[in-house]
């Protein structure tokens, strides 16, 4: 069920490429064209060049399941725990809590084109990344599932 | 007419995806069928906020400042990702199908019938 | 009889839908009231640059939570669907 060894050796080095292009689409969604969702699905297709390239074996050997399913549970209780620290504040739910004040992602921005700064917009990075890691996570799971459920359905492999 | 060009397409798409899924047999290209429905509705949905002479509204090195609107783009994330949602559970369920019956013919799959 | 039904379905619903997409205008879109409240003010209240990343998450943050929610049910679902099945279980329908 593996391919050649030519592109075995193409998708190894093509990973590290298309994994910092995707969270390069995630970090700066408040900038530029992109955001969770897109940078998400993006990492999510390296995964899967790695899991059509090699024999299922190996891939599960180098990846456990279990830290996919780690990565999607976190990415939710992120985003959910992001919403809900602006009710501890003394906001309402959902507010945006660190625009404008100064701190980490608080800097102010008026009217009009610039050339973007990277320590603006508040809380969307944070949601950014929360929304990336889960859509990483449920899609190579979703891809998992089904490239072993082919095999017969008796208890064991 | 030749101006409202995105919304033929739009048209033929979504008429396209009718015929598929009322005229096939088979679950694989019944599926396929409502696949591109979606995607006719999300074209629509991006067609319906353009304003002529204007920009995608991004302000990092943008060259003038008309902006077509954004609300509709943001609802249109949201139905591609609820569109690949049940996609996958679709293709899930033609598989399980497939293991118990041996066959994707729709007229085969008839056990809950009568 | 069956495709006779769906030939007729197919006749009207596509006459109807090709009448829609050419007596609607193109580029001339009727109320942006609220969009253009965005564009002025989006960038000094939530300080984005990217207009739709700020509506997406700030302006409209109920709907992003629920396809969120909507992504994880589909990945539950799927992993429902393909579990294994033990010795001692069995079907009822079999």
């Amino acid at each position: 069920m593996s391919m050649s060894k030519i592109i075995r050796t193409t998708a190894d080095v093509m990973f590290m490429f298309i994994m910092v292009f995707g969270f390069y689409i995630v970090l700066h969604g408040h900038l530029t064209p992109g955001g969770g969702f897109q940078g998400g699905a993006v990492i999510a297709t390296a995964f899967i060049l790695l899991i059509v390239a090699h024999h299922m074996d190996d891939f599960l050997g180098w990846f456990k399941k279990d830290s996919f399913q780690t990565c999607e549970m976190s990415g939710l209780v992120l985003f959910i725990g992001t919403a809900l620290a602006a009710i501890s504040l003394g906001y309402l739910f959902f507010m945006n809590f660190l625009s404008g004040k100064g701190g980490l992602f608080g800097q102010f921005v008026p009217f009009g084109i610039n050339q973007g700064f990277m320590s603006t917009a508040g809380t969307i990075p944070i949601m950014n990344i929360a929304v990336g890691i889960e859509v990483l996570g449920g899609l190579t799971i979703i891809i998992l599932y089904m490239t072993s459920g082919i095999q017969s359905p008796e208890e064991g492999k | 007419m030749i101006d409202n060009l995105p919304f033929l397409v739009v048209a033929i798409t979504i008429l396209l995806g009718l015929y598929t899924l009322l005229f096939r047999k088979d679950l694989i290209k019944m599926i396929m069928g409502i696949s591109l429905i979606e995607a006719g509705v999300n074209l629509f949905l991006i067609a319906l906020g353009y304003r002529w002479e204007s920009i995608a509204p991004i302000f990092t090195g943008a060259p003038s400042l008309a902006m077509v609107m954004p609300t509709v783009q943001a609802l249109t994330l949201t139905s591609i990702v609820i569109g690949v949602a049940t996609l996958a559970l679709l293709l899930s369920m033609v598989m399980i199908i497939y293991r118990h019956y041996h066959t994707t013919d729709v007229r085969e799959v008839t056990k809950l019938q009568g | 009889m069956r495709t006779v039904v769906a030939g007729i379905t197919l006749v009207v619903l596509g006459v109807s839908l090709l009448y829609a997409a050419i007596s609607i205008p193109f580029g001339y879109p009727a109320m942006s009231d609220m969009d253009d409240y965005f564009l002025a003010h989006g960038q000094e209240q939530t300080g984005a640059n990217n207009i739709v990343t700020s509506v997406v998450f700030d302006y409209r943050g109920f709907d992003t939570l629920g396809e969120a929610c909507v992504l994880f049910t589909a990945v539950s679902g799927v992993a429902i669907l393909f579990r294994l099945r033990k010795k001692e279980e069995d079907y009822e329908y079999e």
